[in-house]
């Protein structure tokens, strides 16, 4: 493979559950720390689920409500800004490339509905609608708002791109990214996911899913990828950025990269709406291609970002689908989402920042709150203290509702067999 | 040096029924009546769908799990898939979506706003979160998901290889198409099946639309015709189209609609100088050798404001006159624009038009312009 289908990130930026900012959040990860807490943004009486890893902001202080758009915003511009400043590019609004957010479907919420309500003449639809033209509204209720604010911010250039595929969003904004530098359409791409969807009717769709965890009574215990007691996913926030450059345009400016993204693989599961299929045959295929985009054997993985979402049957899965891709002995495999929840638009591109963060600092984060080992998985999950080891490649493994599955491998250079 | 691009495939589905018939007498009558409902949606008037023989392309146990903005993807994407005769080749086809929010259960919706009076402020939470986790089928109405479109898309039909969901109005259409151009010619893809789909007969929608104030609410008029600030009026709208590069068509000896040879967009804040009509003319720039004057103009113009200033942007081009498609299909949002590029490869293939400039100013934001040749 040539080192010209490598692409550099030259910058990151985070918001997580565990902190605002790359240097907190990193930390508390590998001090295993938990970012799973009881909600107090929305009342939770009549819910199965009454917990999450959600991002508070300031602005919510005292009850005040800020709608999931405003905090998808604000999460994303933080992540952006701390990438930014570390890629010394774009300064003052002027981004010179593209703009790429994975972001989840923005709504009008429940508060804005009851609002709505209480001045609608009629107490149905058509009232509401009527009374729907408010000034600022729009920028917390359609689609478009959250792209356009932040190519706003930033400068970016052209239109930006937002897109959603469920768990995997974070890897296929990601994806779109690179082809962009790939096809030479771009030489760099600002590329941010967020997830801001814990709110009540959120919660109660994935709920009803039967997808999350019960575990009212220990929250920060719910999240326990690989467990043998894993019941379901825990929801949680925040965003990541990645400043992406072709090699030619990082090295012409000067810019050191931190870490390389070397390819990126995908194949959707017609199995089942929300289920994957479980022999784990399609998520073989999209890390195999994965592997194949960058140019590396399995034998070069030094470690595994796993999804491990804690419910049972992802979990299962992924177990079975690393072992048929990786035999008998798979490298170390962890995940992130033990202690930060599920940021489900957001994970893959926050599983990215920490897999160039292993890379980095030679630390594999833990896979918390492991106690009881699951018979049926026979995988090396850093079970509970994070471990030093030398890692020059990973692979990060995303896999979403709707039969979404994307893979990324990410690298310490680009590939050095390369012509 | 990119691969040429042709279009080998169009699912096409509107108020007007499906296929290139209905849609090219439509568009070639410039009195056309539009099917209208001013009554169900009132004061909105949408252009509905008709009765669609759903179960042609899709079984009904997976019918059962969709509704009706889903549906009408899957059966468009199918006849899209028919049409280019790739059903068989469907695991090795990308898929491309441009979604909205998925559907909200817009019964329960109503049953809560009429209770809730009933019910005292304090115990409001509590209640709604009782009514909503108690009312809500959990496999059907999935908000969260745009994403299940496409998944559905999957399921049914087989499409495989990579599957991404754009979001953002009628700009997440013409981007879809854009990244799907783009992948194709750069050999990324060689066959990627793009489009999206709309339900007219939302309050859900007509409701996040009202928040922007861009519902048209007075007697039904041309989008050209209709008073600033204007408005958009909702159609039923099913768009698919077959993207596939020219020599694995032609090895499989697949026959082109006609030629996709530039999508191009753009997102001004339309603010100051930076309005929709500066967007444009960039996006133009791109095209200027390749235009030529008296070109047919298909545009997917909302209704909504920016629709006037498409309009003299349009006539400013040297093209020909511009024919506006939400005139007769009303305004399909995310399958706007790639409804105007299947109705300009249908133009081609009857041989009504060599070259059509295609364009669409989105309602709150987002411009964007295509070209469709004949092969």
């Amino acid at each position: 493979m040539s080192q010209t289908r490598a692409i550099a990130v030259t910058g990151i930026g985070l918001v997580t559950p565990l902190g605002f900012g790359v240097a907190d959040s990193w930390a508390a990860l590998l001090a295993g720390k938990s970012g799973v807490r009881p909600i107090t943004r929305f009342a939770t009486d009549n819910l199965k689920t009454r917990f999450a890893a959600s991002v508070m902001l300031p602005a919510e202080s005292g009850g005040r409500f800020v709608s999931a758009a405003d905090r998808l915003h604000a999460y994303a511009g933080m992540a952006a800004e701390e990438a930014l400043a570390m890629a010394g590019l774009g300064g003052r609004g002027g981004f010179p490339g593209p703009l790429v957010l994975g972001m989840p479907p923005i709504e009008v919420e429940l508060p804005d509905r009851l609002a709505l309500l209480a001045r609608a003449e009629t107490p149905d639809y058509a009232g509401l609608t009527t009374a729907a033209v408010q000034p600022g509204l729009a920028d917390r209720t359609l689609m478009m708002a959250a792209p356009s604010r932040l190519a706003a911010r930033f400068g970016t250039r052209g239109a930006p791109i937002s897109l959603t595929t469920a768990c995997a969003t974070g890897v296929t904004a990601l994806q779109v990214a690179m082809e962009a530098i790939r096809f030479g359409e771009a030489d760099c791409v600002l590329c941010i996911s967020g997830e801001s969807s814990i709110q009540t009717e959120a919660l109660i769709r994935f709920s009803l899913l039967q997808a999350l965890s019960t575990r009212n009574d220990s929250p920060e215990t719910a999240s326990r990828p690989f467990d043998a007691t894993r019941d379901g996913f825990v929801m949680a926030e925040g965003a990541a950025c990645l400043v992406l450059e072709s090699a030619a345009h990082a090295k012409a400016r000067g810019a050191k990269p931190m870490g390389w993204v070397l390819g990126g693989g995908e194949f959707a599961d017609g199995f089942h709406r929300t289920r994957a299929n479980p022999d784990g045959s399609t998520i073989v295929t999209a890390m195999q291609r994965a592997l194949d985009d960058a140019g590396i054997a399995p034998g070069q993985v030094d470690y595994i970002n796993a999804h491990g979402t804690s419910t049972p049957e992802n979990d299962k899965m992924e177990s079975a689908g690393i072992h048929a891709v990786f035999g008998a002995t798979p490298p170390p495999v962890s995940s992130n989402k033990s202690s930060i929840g599920h940021s489900i638009s957001a994970s893959g591109a926050i599983e990215a920042v920490f897999s160039l963060l292993t890379i980095r600092d030679g630390m594999l984060p833990p896979t918390i709150n492991y106690t009881t080992p699951d018979p049926a998985i026979t995988l090396d999950v850093v079970p509970n203290v994070a471990r030093a080891a030398r890692v020059q490649r990973v692979l990060s493994n995303s896999f979403g509702f709707g039969g979404q599955n994307s893979c990324l491998v990410l690298g310490a250079e680009p590939e050095s067999g390369a012509p | 040096m990119t691969a040429e691009v042709w279009i080998t495939g169009i699912g096409l589905v509107s108020s007007l029924g499906e296929g290139a018939g209905p849609h090219l007498a439509a568009l070639a009558d410039p009195a056309f009546p539009p099917v209208l409902d001013r009554d169900s949606f009132a004061p909105c008037t949408i252009h509905p769908l008709p009765a669609l023989p759903f179960e042609a392309q899709m079984p009904r146990r997976d019918l059962r799990q969709m509704e009706t903005w889903q549906r009408l993807g899957v059966y468009a994407a199918g006849l899209a898939l028919d049409s280019a005769a790739a059903k068989p080749l469907a695991a090795e086809i990308d898929l491309m979506v441009a979604a909205g929010g998925g559907e909200r259960d817009v019964a329960l919706d109503q049953a809560i706003l009429t209770e809730l009076a009933a019910v005292p402020e304090a115990e409001r939470p509590a209640w709604l979160n009782q009514r909503i986790a108690g009312g809500l089928r959990p496999t059907l109405f999935l908000a969260q998901l745009p994403n299940l479109l496409a998944g559905s898309i999957t399921i049914v039909h087989g499409v495989a290889r990579s599957s991404r969901t754009l979001m953002g109005m009628e700009l997440a259409g013409a981007d879809a198409l854009r990244l799907a151009l783009s992948r194709v010619a750069h050999g990324g893809s060689a066959m990627t099946l793009v489009g999206a789909s709309l339900n007219p007969s939302r309050w859900d929608e007509l409701m996040t639309y009202g928040t922007a104030g861009l519902n048209w609410q007075a007697e039904w008029l041309p989008v050209a015709q209709r008073p600033a600030p204007g408005g958009i009026c909702l159609g039923g709208l099913g768009c698919f189209l077959l993207l596939e590069e020219a020599g694995h068509a032609r090895a499989r000896g697949a026959t082109p609609f006609a030629r996709l040879a530039h999508v191009g967009t753009g997102m001004a804040q339309r603010q100051g100088q930076d309005t929709a009509t500066a967007s444009a003319a960039g996006l133009l720039a791109a095209l200027r050798d390749r235009l030529r004057p008296g070109a047919a103009v298909l545009s997917a113009a909302s209704g909504a404001a920016a629709t006037a200033e498409e309009a003299a942007f349009l006539a400013s081009t040297g093209a020909g006159p511009a024919r506006f498609t939400a005139d007769v299909l009303g305004h399909g949002v995310e399958a706007s624009f790639p409804a105007a590029i299947a109705l300009a490869a249908l133009q081609t293939q009857a041989g009504l038009a060599p070259q059509t400039l295609v364009s669409g100013f989105g309602a709150w934001r987002g411009e964007a312009l295509g070209l469709v040749e004949a092969v």
